[in-house]
């Protein structure tokens, strides 16, 4: 017997004919069989011993799901025909389980029992298995399948008691489902190693624990057990509308599970197979070259591996670490699916920017280990270039130069506009990094007319062709020689006649308009600004936009 | 009955021009990438010649260098900056340049410039540059063979670095004149047009200096030519852009709006 806690959580079946039941205390289950042997629960060794075990269902049913060590579920819609019935099916997949569970419990004697139910709904399975086990009483081997006929499942489960939806609940914790409509198969087998042997259901629940939600549905059931309804049939009767506005999402999830429903379809996919290929390279690599050359036969391997599995990569993320443990890795991205030469080649763009970078970051020592791990990938279909417009060899060739340009200045130095809103040159367009924006597609963000919100005082056209990023400040004269300043009423104090230094010299003015005053975020303290813009046009013949702020003259923008 | 009546030959002109873009064979004389109407005149082939080194300089040059590349731009080509971090989006969206095919390039430092602006020429149709420090001549040669061999054109803007050989055509503004604020001491008007004047000099077939007056741009924002007679229009009053006549036979055309110096010296 397994004990977790102080508690029974598993026996064999020669144990459990003597009295032993899971649940009870351990002074309890001694007195009853004094000859068990007591093992600890040990959550791995069970994973580790099931798995050839439900390897071995894989000869039946496609898709296995392990919901605990000791129970799996699958979907018998497929499989079931194949079989030539849902019973059919389950005599099956006991016999299956029962003879790969002879060869991997020895100590239980080929003695472990092999329970399995069929129903409408993942839970509905797991009790008719619970049921087939009691109804067979604690014998080795495959007993009996108990196979709920389709659409009679709400009836089958009618009967029990409210409390069985915790283990419902725990199920559905763990993940397991069927999809709406299909039955399902549970198949139940005990698999500790050494002495255990029991039906699935009881191994099930001191494991699969997701710790919060799950004590949330264990105090719903309490509150719905305390109001009276202590059969699934009471609560299944109960109306949807109300069970939601009375217990939320809680009570919806009970609800389905009584009313012989999955709380999700079961999922269908088999866990992605590892796709990442490294090399470990020994001597470590200091040139560009080798480890570009390094970097073609991996990449060779990682296409012939992600093809082999129908796929094509669209992200790459490229990892290269030293001797010294530095890293550096970077997401190379390709609308284009990358080959084994574009990876191989954005590998020695990467190098390349590394190692012959600013010596803060270089690298101090060789690399020692290359990586590429496919981030997304899609079903490799080919592709197909436009003939006229959409996409075309030359959008794929500055992508591709794009990408070399970011390997060597970093992908922050190679940026696309985009439309903003805003009152100056400045707001009105923003640069977003060319790594973030697919290339290839169009990009109405970045069309005139994508923000069509009007913007009231912004600085009309034409607009300046110079926005520098760190306005250079000036200082604007009037004829005095005095500051120009700008009242709170938005007037000048006097006619500017002066700008000082423009192009290394003072200036004179010949023209100017505004002030405009512009008064952004005053409902924010922090990005609050306040200014008064001035067009001047100098005796050099060129305009520019001055701007004062926090009584200082800055040129905003030229329109060279 | 068959008869659909008589087959009617229409007019197509969208579908010549695209008859024309799919045209496997390319001749030298169509290396050229297409260049705004008003521009074509200052321009030898009448557009951006594709291999080709085109410098700007004079008050405007940054909006000249736009308005070159906006035809282009416009046609498909992918525009790309190196080093002009300052530049107005929105100038260039106003006079053309289509921002979806804009990218921008921070200056790379300059050991690995010419790496840089190689890549970007290998594959930008136009890249437009400037500099901060000196080129070397190495560079500047290989990447010249580069835009050669590969069809981009390389638009230089006036920066603090040096370039050791001059480009193939140059244009600079010699005069610009804004209009729009009103004189006097109130303040009034706000900036509306630029009427400038540029002289195109340059090597080989553009070492002939042809002078031109443009809007850069005209009161309704486009990039026209400034009509030169009749009676010089005055700066505040709109005036209609007019379209050169139609290039004469022979020799190099000079319409009416556009006067060679020597001529007028």
């Amino acid at each position: 017997m397994v004990l977790h806690a102080n508690r029974v959580v598993a026996a064999s079946p020669a144990a459990r004919s003597e009295g032993v039941e899971p649940g009870l205390r351990r002074r309890d289950a001694q007195a009853r069989c004094p000859e068990a042997a007591v093992l600890p629960a040990d959550p791995a060794r069970d994973a580790r011993v099931f798995e050839p075990v439900v390897a071995a269902l894989d000869a039946l049913c496609p898709r296995v799901e392990v919901v605990a060590p000791g129970t799996v579920a699958f979907a018998t819609r497929g499989p079931g025909r194949w079989a030539g019935g849902d019973g059919a099916l389950a005599r099956q997949a006991g016999d299956l389980l029962a003879a790969a569970l002879v060869g991997r419990a020895p100590a239980a004697g080929g003695g472990a029992t092999v329970a399995v139910g069929v129903a409408d709904g993942a839970f509905a399975a797991w009790c008719a298995a619970g049921d087939a086990a009691d109804r067979a009483g604690p014998v080795p081997g495959a007993v009996a399948p108990l196979v709920v006929p389709p659409g009679s499942t709400p009836a089958f489960l009618g009967s029990r008691a409210t409390a069985t939806l915790a283990d419902g609940a725990a199920l559905a914790g763990s993940g397991s489902g069927s999809g709406s409509g299909g039955s399902a198969a549970f198949a139940g087998a005990g698999a500790g190693a050494g002495t255990s042997g029991t039906t699935g259901g009881t191994a099930g629940t001191g494991t699969a624990a997701p710790a919060a939600g799950l004590a949330a549905l264990e105090r719903t059931i309490g509150v719905l057990h305390r109001l009276g309804l202590r059969t699934l049939a009471a609560v299944a009767a109960l109306p949807l509308a109300d069970v939601v506005g009375r217990f939320g999402p809680e009570g919806v999830l009970l609800h389905r599970l009584a009313s012989g429903l999955d709380p999700r379809p079961l999922s269908a996919r088999r866990p992605a197979p590892e796709l990442a290929v490294a090399i470990d390279l020994d001597p470590p690599v200091e040139r560009v070259d080798t480890a570009a050359f390094v970097a073609v036969s991996l990449a060779d391997d990682l296409t012939a591996a992600l093809a082999g599995q129908g796929l094509a990569a669209t992200r790459i993320v490229v990892t290269a670490e030293t001797e010294h443990g530095e890293r550096l890795e970077r997401a190379w991205r390709d609308e284009g699916t990358l080959g084994p030469a574009a990876i191989a080649e954005r590998v020695r763009w990467q190098l390349d920017g590394w190692l012959s970078g600013p010596p803060a970051t270089r690298p101090t020592a060789g690399i020692s280990r290359l990586t590429l791990t496919p981030a997304e990938v899609v079903a490799a279909r080919g592709r197909q270039l436009g003939f006229w417009g959409g996409e075309t060899r030359v959008d794929e060739r500055a992508a591709r130069a794009l990408a070399r340009v970011q390997g060597l200045l970093g992908s922050e130095a190679v940026l696309v506009p985009e439309q903003r809103g805003g009152r100056s040159p400045s707001d009105k367009v923003a640069l977003v990094p060319a790594a973030a924006v697919d290339l290839t597609e169009a990009r109405p963000a970045a069309r005139a007319g994508y923000v069509a919100e009007p913007w009231p005082g912004q600085l009309p056209a034409p607009s300046p062709a110079v926005v520098p990023a760190d306005p250079p400040v000036v200082e604007l004269r009037d004829a005095a020689g005095d500051r120009v300043r700008v009242s709170g009423r938005g007037v000048l104090s006097a006619p500017p006649a002066e700008v000082d230094p423009l192009g290394g010299r003072s200036r004179a003015v010949t023209a100017w308009a505004g002030p405009w005053p512009v008064d952004e975020r005053w409902w924010d303290p922090r990005a609050h600004r306040r200014r008064a813009r001035l067009q001047v046009v100098v005796d050099d013949g060129t305009a520019h936009l001055l701007a004062l702020e926090a009584g200082r003259w800055s040129i905003e923008a030229t329109y060279d | 009955m068959f008869d659909d009546g008589p087959v009617v030959a229409r007019p197509a002109p969208d579908l010549r021009s695209l008859g024309t873009r799919a045209r496997p064979l390319t001749l030298g004389a169509e290396r050229v990438l297409p260049a705004l109407p008003v521009l074509a005149p200052l321009l030898p082939g009448r557009g951006l010649r594709r291999g080709s080194t085109i410098g700007v300089s004079g008050p405007g040059a940054t909006s000249l260098a736009l308005a070159l590349v906006a035809g282009a731009s416009q046609a498909g080509s992918w525009v790309v900056t190196v080093g002009v971090e300052d530049l107005g989006f929105v100038a260039a969206g106003e006079l053309g340049v289509d921002l979806e095919r804009l990218v921008v390039v921070a200056a790379p430092p300059p050991g690995s410039w010419g790496t840089v602006v190689a890549a970007l020429a290998d594959a930008f149709d136009v890249v437009i540059v400037r500099t901060d420090h000196r080129i070397r001549g190495s560079d500047a040669r290989r990447l010249a063979a580069r835009a050669r061999e590969r069809g981009g054109v390389l638009c230089r803007l006036p920066g603090r670095g040096r370039w050791p050989e001059p480009a193939d055509v140059e244009l600079t503004v010699t005069a610009a004149t804004w209009a729009g604020l009103a004189p006097g001491p109130h303040g009034a008007g706000r900036l509306s047009a630029r009427r400038v004047e540029v002289v195109r000099s340059g090597r080989r077939e553009a070492a002939r200096p042809v002078r031109a007056e443009l809007w850069l741009p005209g009161p309704d924002g486009a990039v026209a030519p400034v009509a030169v007679r009749p009676a010089a229009a005055s700066p505040t009053t709109p005036t209609t852009p007019t379209t050169p006549t139609a290039p004469a036979a022979g020799g190099l055309h000079c319409p009416q709006a556009w006067v060679e110096p020597s001529r007028t010296a």
